[in-house]
């Protein structure tokens, strides 16, 4: 591609960040308000920061919501990591039969997968609530994790393994202290996936749940058709928050590389200069 | 070694059990009467020929397509230049964008369609154009992202190639760009169309009520009626639906392929 970019192009893509900012920023900009408005600024206060953390179904709603994630996360890391790793060891006909099973759900909507769910729950008698969720979460996230981990895999050096358990490693050693060491970045990455769809979910939640039990989202549904600024304050707190996450998650390694790179560039004229 | 290709036993277990299942009992609730027990099924197309015959359930179905289908162009039509323009940047500055418009797909769907909500109430507009911005605006990222990537692959030499062969701008892109970047629509027009099809808070949220789509008609059908085995049906056809027309959308996406390999 040519480096060239003009005037119009600068303008077109702000225009789009624009457009993808307004409504955080709008929402951030409301959950200040006075008044109950979600139109008009009345002036500033923090009411609705109060009320929110006197809101007894919104901290519940975060609390199930982070526990969902946290549980949902480390069970399917754990279980799409040791998926992965038997996968790649396995025959052709398996994989490529794990791999259609794993497309269900991602390329069924959503809301197909979530009543599967709910018909799956009620069929069987279980009674619907946190548990069931997080089963659904795990669930949906662990095809997430292979889909990660995998390509890690492909390029591993399969005599590692191999020398490993030659030189008196039980298997697990050879896993844990091998295998695992080298597809790290591909399991982080899986259970950032894994993490962040499981805390942003709706609509398997919202079938899968059970009566008195809502996350983030459920909670907001419930309460978008009245007015009701607590959601426009714990909307901006959920900014706020995943806002510096990820700033901190982005930011520390491209400062990092950038140094690296100077470096590297120091280093190659120091090369040069020689 | 052999051993770690046991791994994957519990899986397979719990695949059958959490995925292939529930499938079927999608399946399972279309095709039976409603009320039958876990042993004793009644067969049954009525599900079917209800949703045919009534005309209101048609309707749905074709405007939750129409919606899908046209989210999906002015996603194409407004990511297209975007993802281009950013791919036309230095590449430190290219992570600079994309992580520009990743970062407000971290925060909850529902939290930005709200606020939507908010903004849309100052102006005077239909509620199916508000549905519509609420649809652009929630799946753009996607077709934005998977037509950069398969830009930034684009080796610069080809572009470098088509110019000095004598190509001029408007035939670079079409001949050279176009078709190398047409695998990135593809995908984007797979995450675009298929959460659009299904969706149903933004019609709820934005559509003032009065927009249903074939979300919103499942949603009541499972949570407000309780008539499961209908509810089943509805989502059984448009599955079938998006299977279609992931089907062909794929299909678009090989036939330049081969035609390369002749």
């Amino acid at each position: 591609m040519e480096k060239k970019t003009g005037i119009f192009e600068k303008i077109w893509f702000w225009i789009i960040i624009a457009f993808f900012y307004l409504p955080i920023l709008y929402v951030v900009f409301f959950s200040f308000n006075k008044s109950k408005s979600l139109t008009n600024f009345t002036g500033f206060s923090l009411r609705w920061y109060e009320r929110m953390f006197e809101s007894r179904p919104i901290l519940e709603a975060i609390g199930y919501t982070v526990a969902c994630a946290v549980i949902a996360t480390v069970v399917s890391t754990i279980a799409g990591t040791i998926t992965a790793i038997g996968l790649s060891k396995s025959r052709k006909v398996l994989r490529e039969a794990i791999h259609q099973v794993n497309n269900l759900p991602m390329l069924n909507p959503d809301i197909v997968t979530a009543i599967g769910f709910m018909l799956f729950f009620t069929s069987l008698r279980i009674e619907t609530g946190f548990w069931t969720m997080v089963l659904a979460h795990i669930a949906f996230c662990i095809p997430y994790v292979i889909l990660s981990v995998t390509p890690k895999l492909r390029s591993l050096d399969p005599n590692m393994a191999e020398a490993a358990l030659d030189l008196g490693c039980t298997p697990f050693q050879a896993l844990w202290k091998v295998i695992v060491p080298q597809i790290r970045p591909g399991i982080l990455s899986g259970a950032l996936i894994a993490f962040s769809m499981s805390f942003d979910d709706f609509v398997i939640s919202l079938f899968t749940t059970g009566p008195g039990v809502s996350n983030i989202s459920i909670y907001v549904y419930g309460n978008v058709k009245r007015v009701n600024p607590t959601i426009n304050a714990l909307s901006a707190i959920l900014v706020f928050v995943i806002t510096a996450v990820l700033i901190i998650v982005n930011v520390i390694p491209m400062i990092r590389e950038r140094r690296k790179g100077k470096n590297v560039s120091a280093e190659m004229a120091e090369g040069g200069a020689r | 070694m052999k051993s770690f290709s046991k791994m994957v036993y519990p899986y397979v277990l719990w695949a059958v059990i959490m995925i292939i299942v529930p499938m079927l009992m999608i399946v399972l609730y279309a095709f039976t009467v409603e009320g039958n027990d876990v042993l004793t099924f009644q067969f049954t197309l009525n599900n079917f020929s209800r949703f045919f015959s009534d005309p209101v359930f048609p309707t749905v179905l074709w405007r939750s397509l129409k919606m899908a289908f046209f989210t999906t162009v002015i996603c194409i039509l407004i990511g297209y230049p975007t993802a281009y323009v950013i791919a036309r940047n230095a590449p430190s500055k290219q992570a600079v964008m994309v992580l520009l418009i990743t970062l407000p797909m971290w925060i909850n769907m529902l939290v930005r369609t709200y606020a939507w909500r908010g903004i849309l109430s100052h102006v005077h507009m239909s509620g199916e154009i508000k549905v519509y911005i609420g649809m652009v605006y929630n799946f753009l990222p996607f077709m934005i992202l998977q037509i950069y990537t398969a830009l930034s692959k684009i080796d610069p030499a080809l572009i470098t190639a088509a110019h000095d062969l004598g190509a001029d701008n408007v035939q670079t892109f079409r001949r050279v760009t176009l078709p190398l970047s047409l695998s990135g629509i593809v995908s984007g027009i797979t995450l675009v169309f298929l959460p659009a099809v299904s969706s149903f808070f933004i019609p709820k949220f934005l559509g003032g009520g009065r927009y249903v789509l074939i979300g919103n008609l499942i949603e009541d059908y499972f949570i407000s009626t309780g008539d499961w085995n209908f509810g089943s049906a509805i989502s059984l056809i448009m599955a079938i639906i998006i299977l279609i027309s992931m089907y062909v959308t794929r299909k678009l996406d090989r036939q330049p392929a081969e035609q390369e390999d002749d």
